[in-house]
């Protein structure tokens, strides 16, 4: 599925990193939509059910380090459930609100074709796979915990994946070298959470609020 | 048993519906209710469920369902998937509506501006308080650094760089 188009995986390796800069990928993304509008304008009949259920559970399975620059080729590109600005859009909007990109993106998708069972079909269709294969991992790892050639082993994927986590933050936080009040709101953010160890909503209701009218101030 | 299946549900779908910004964003306060307040695994073994979960395929947090699992079995799974991918996705049904409604107002922009830098500081913190947890020994500071220097410069896709880190592990250099 994923060698059969001949830049898919070269496209692939170009896009996928660990989860995404939400804002750099946005722009990339509206910026892919002048080159595919063209290709893309014809789209193909709505969706059933089972088109829906299965196209997510192929996109669950085949996605490492994040699902989203799959989410895209296989939503606008393979299937033509939507074209690109539409996907964009709706992107848009999953990021805005709470929950995983994908996660939301395959109910929205589900939603606007075939109402609350499409959404259902899209959702359960893209964390099937998946919690599956976490499981058969989890089940082994338990298994095999004792054995120290796995605790090694395991010790040096929890490293690499703890670097993983740290180049995402890294890109995340790059964007705002040059806003002072956006670095002012994240340091603080960080210090609760990482340092001071606050729980999460009772930071959120503060940063949340003061965060997004300095953003409304400074765009005046 | 009935108790920690409430605690899960009470827990997940609370995160479920602070999760702005991805996934990520949550994970501290994962850790900080499983490890901390509950004490239902140590930061060690939620640090290697994470790891686990960052290698297989699908949507960035299954840690999930692996911590689900890994505290109450099939039910504890099944409940944690629930409360984590429910409130949240009802949240977007009935969002999609209002989205296009007012899709021109500047609220909407400033609200998705704002939200970016608060999500950026967290996830920091994630990354700091799972790196804590995942590197006990030098060898593992430097597969960390290593990992995330490449991940940043190279395009070298996310899923060598976690095969590389275990084959570096299993030979067990610089570790007891």
């Amino acid at each position: 599925m994923i060698l059969d188009h001949k830049g898919a995986l070269k496209n692939r390796f170009a896009q996928s990193r660990f989860g995404a800069n939400l804002q750099s990928l946005n722009w990339k993304l509206s910026e892919m939509d002048h080159d595919l509008t063209s290709a893309t304008a014809d789209r193909a009949p709505t969706p059933t059910l089972r088109e829906i259920f299965g196209g997510f559970l192929g996109l669950g399975l085949i996605s490492f380090g994040g699902a989203l620059p799959l989410a895209r080729r296989a939503v606008v590109e393979q299937r033509r459930w939507l074209t690109g600005a539409e996907f964009t859009d709706l992107l848009g909007l999953c990021q805005f609100l709470p929950g995983g990109n994908v996660i939301n993106l395959s109910v929205a998708i589900g939603m606007r074709f075939r109402g609350v069972p499409g959404a259902l079909a899209g959702l359960l269709g893209l964390i099937a796979g998946p919690s599956l294969v976490v499981i058969g991992l989890g089940v082994l790892y338990e298994h095999t915990q004792n054995d120290p050639h796995v605790r090694h082993l395991f010790a040096g994927l929890a490293a690499a994946a703890s670097g993983l986590l740290i180049s995402m933050a890294v890109k995340i936080l790059l964007p705002l070298r040059d806003k002072p009040m956006a670095a002012l709101i994240a340091a603080l953010g960080f210090i609760a959470i990482a340092i001071m160890r606050l729980p999460l909503l009772p930071t959120m209701l503060v940063l949340t609020p003061l965060s997004i009218y300095i953003a409304s101030r400074a765009a005046r | 048993m009935t108790d920690t299946l409430i605690s899960l549900a009470i827990i997940f779908s609370q995160l479920s519906l602070l999760a702005f910004g991805g996934g990520n964003t949550i994970l501290p306060e994962m850790q900080r209710q499983v490890v901390d307040v509950h004490h239902w695994m140590p930061a060690s073994e939620f640090s290697a469920l994470f790891a686990l979960a960052q290698a297989a395929p699908g949507p960035n947090l299954m840690i999930v369902t692996l911590v689900g699992w890994h505290v109450a079995g099939w039910a504890g799974m099944l409940v944690t998937s629930v409360a984590k991918f429910g409130p949240s996705s009802l949240v977007t049904i009935l969002a999609l509506h209002a989205w296009d409604r007012f899709k021109d107002r500047p609220w909407r922009r400033y609200a998705q501006m704002g939200l970016v830098p608060v999500t950026a500081g967290i996830v920091a913190a994630s990354a700091s308080l799972i790196a804590e947890a995942s590197n006990p020994t030098a060898i593992a500071w430097a597969i960390c650094a290593f990992t995330a220097g490449l991940a940043l410069k190279t395009r070298i896709h996310p899923l060598w760089l976690l095969a590389a880190g275990s084959l570096i592990g299993l030979t067990g250099f610089g570790q007891f």
